[in-house]
Parts: structure tokens; sequence; C-alpha cells
């Protein structure tokens, strides 16, 4: 395989190795920081620090279970 | 729904909650079938060989790295005209997948061109105006760091994006303007692409795939820059209300 791409095999498998370090870094990145702010949120909400939307939700849901 | 529906960051969440595992799906199989095509279907290039398997890759990233910081433009409009609550999130989040496409674009031409030309680097204008292009996508990541209020920091941001565009057209047309050792378009021209199809259409479907890619790393940088931003509110809200008394 390596010889099929000539003489200049090390420059084009390192053109493609390092895309794929460099998408790698982005990707892992993103998750890592997805991580880590979905885990503040839910510290936030575990000591009752909320979004209006989500009091509203959670008043809403606990009339319907009230009422039944 | 309208698309303005998506202005709300909160159906633009569960939106792209639906999405992005369907885009992911999508960006593997059409950069998958693009990358078998330039590398084990599409023949070697008359003068440049197999070096040629390299502008698979490096082609779709330098488009990539020019049509990020347009998508950045276009957001830095809609942040200053229209005050789009996802614009200054758009271009915030776009800004790092741009730059890693930049960077690709560089270091791959770089890689091309120590075989084909005898250089890693030359300063004409073409790659002076890709480098510009990479030190304005982390000048703008620092602007947004060193700004604490977000909302501030997005316009700041908007206003340089914008002021940077000029940079957009001296990219596209250096080789035109300027005698320069890079060789000028030959896929999107007047008189139609001077490549043959046996490289063309993997070219189009690795550059395909790599757009997907770009967009689906962007949305879900989006996704975080939310995310950042609701717990700087709750914080704010927290640090405002009493000892005792509910958020």
């Amino acid at each position: 395989m390596i010889e099929a791409l000539g003489p200049h095999a090390g420059f084009i498998l390192a053109a493609y190795a390092v895309s794929a370090l460099i998408v790698l870094v982005v990707l892992g990145w993103i998750l890592l920081d997805g991580v880590l702010l979905r885990r503040q949120m839910r510290d936030l909400e575990a000591r009752g620090i909320r979004r209006r939307s989500a009091r509203k939700a959670a008043a809403k849901a606990s009339d319907v279970k009230a009422a039944s | 729904m309208a698309i303005i529906d998506l202005a709300n960051p909160t159906r633009f969440m569960t939106l792209t909650d639906r999405l992005l595992p369907w885009l992911w799906g999508v960006t593997l199989l059409v950069l998958g079938c693009g990358l078998y095509l330039g590398l084990f279907v599409a023949p070697a290039d008359y003068q440049q060989g197999e070096t040629v398997k390299i502008m698979f890759i490096h082609v779709p990233a330098a488009w990539l790295a020019m049509f990020g910081y347009g998508m950045m433009a276009a957001s830095a409009l809609g942040t200053l005209i229209w005050r789009h609550p996802l614009a200054d999130v758009a271009a915030k989040a776009t800004a790092p997948v741009g730059a890693a496409f930049t960077l690709m674009a560089l270091i791959t031409g770089s890689l091309w061109g120590k075989p084909m030309w005898g250089t890693w680097w030359e300063w004409d204008a073409r790659m002076t105006s890709v480098l510009i292009l990479f030190l304005m996508y982390l000048g703008l990541i620092a602007l947004w760091n060193a700004i604490e209020d977000p909302i501030k920091g997005g316009r700041v941001g908007a206003v340089l994006i914008l002021v940077g565009s000029v940079n957009l057209p001296i990219i596209k047309f250096s080789v035109d303007w300027w005698n320069t050792l890079h060789q000028p378009a030959s896929v999107f021209r007047m008189g139609g692409s001077t490549i043959d199809a046996s490289m063309l259409y993997p070219l189009l479907i690795c550059a395909i795939g790599a757009t997907l890619l770009f967009l689906t790393l962007s949305l879900m940088a989006m996704r975080n820059e939310i995310l950042r931003r609701r717990i700087r509110a709750l914080r704010l809200v927290a640090a405002a209300t009493p000892v005792g008394v509910s958020a």
C-alpha cells in the first residue's frame, strides 16, 4: 500500500494523519466542553437554581400530580 | 415551523438534539465515500503523481476555511442588524472549527508544496492571505475570551469579523491579481473545471463530506455555547438572590 503511493508516500500519509488529528482534537474538545457544561448545569439545578422555563415545567408537573 | 422560529435557543437545542445523530451518519458516509474514491479509485496525476491525493483534503479544507469565515460574517450581520439571539452564538462557535480547517489547509498545503515546489512555504499572496485568515480566527477567539459579557463581546467581535471579511476576496482573487506560485482556480471558473472527471467527482464528494463535518462540529459547538450562556445567566441570578430564597 505505502509503495503504491510512490516516492512521496511520507508526505501523503502525513497530510492525512495531521488532518485526522486536527479533526479529532476539535471533536474531543467540543465533547469534553459539552460534558463539563452539562455537569455544571446539573450542579446548579441540584442547588435549586433553575431557568424560569424549567421552574414553570416543574410547577406544572407537580400541579398535574396533585390534581390526580 | 418557520425558519425564524429557530431563533429561539430552546427550539434550536431540541431540533439539533434530534438532527445531530443523523448528521453524523450522513457525514461519515459521504466523507468515507469521498476519501475511498480519492485514495483508491482516482488515478495519479500526470504531473503530480500520487501527491495529488493530498488535494482531496487540502482543497476542501481551504474552501471551508473561507466558508467558515463567510458564515461568521453573515452571523456578524445578524448580530449587529437584527440582534438575532443565535447569530452571536453561531459566530463564536464557528471560529474554532474554522481555525482548525484553516490550519489543516496550511499544513496539508505545506506537505504538498515540499515535494512539488521544493519548499515548505512561500510568502506569496494566496498563502500569506490564508495565514492572515488563520491569525484572524485566533484573534477573534482571544477577543471573545477576553471580554466577560458575551453580548458586549459579541458586538465587538461582529465589527471585527466584518472588517476582516475584506480578506475573503483577497484570498479568492489573489492568484489572479498577483503573480503567485499558487495555481489559479481550477474547479469553479469561467469555462468550466479543468480537472478530469475521474478526479473532480471524488474531490467534490470529499468537499460535501467535509462541509457536513464542518456544519456538524459547528452545531455541536453552538449547543455548548448556548449551555455556557445559560450557566452564566443562572450564576448571575443565583448571585443576586438572597441566601435561602430559591432562584
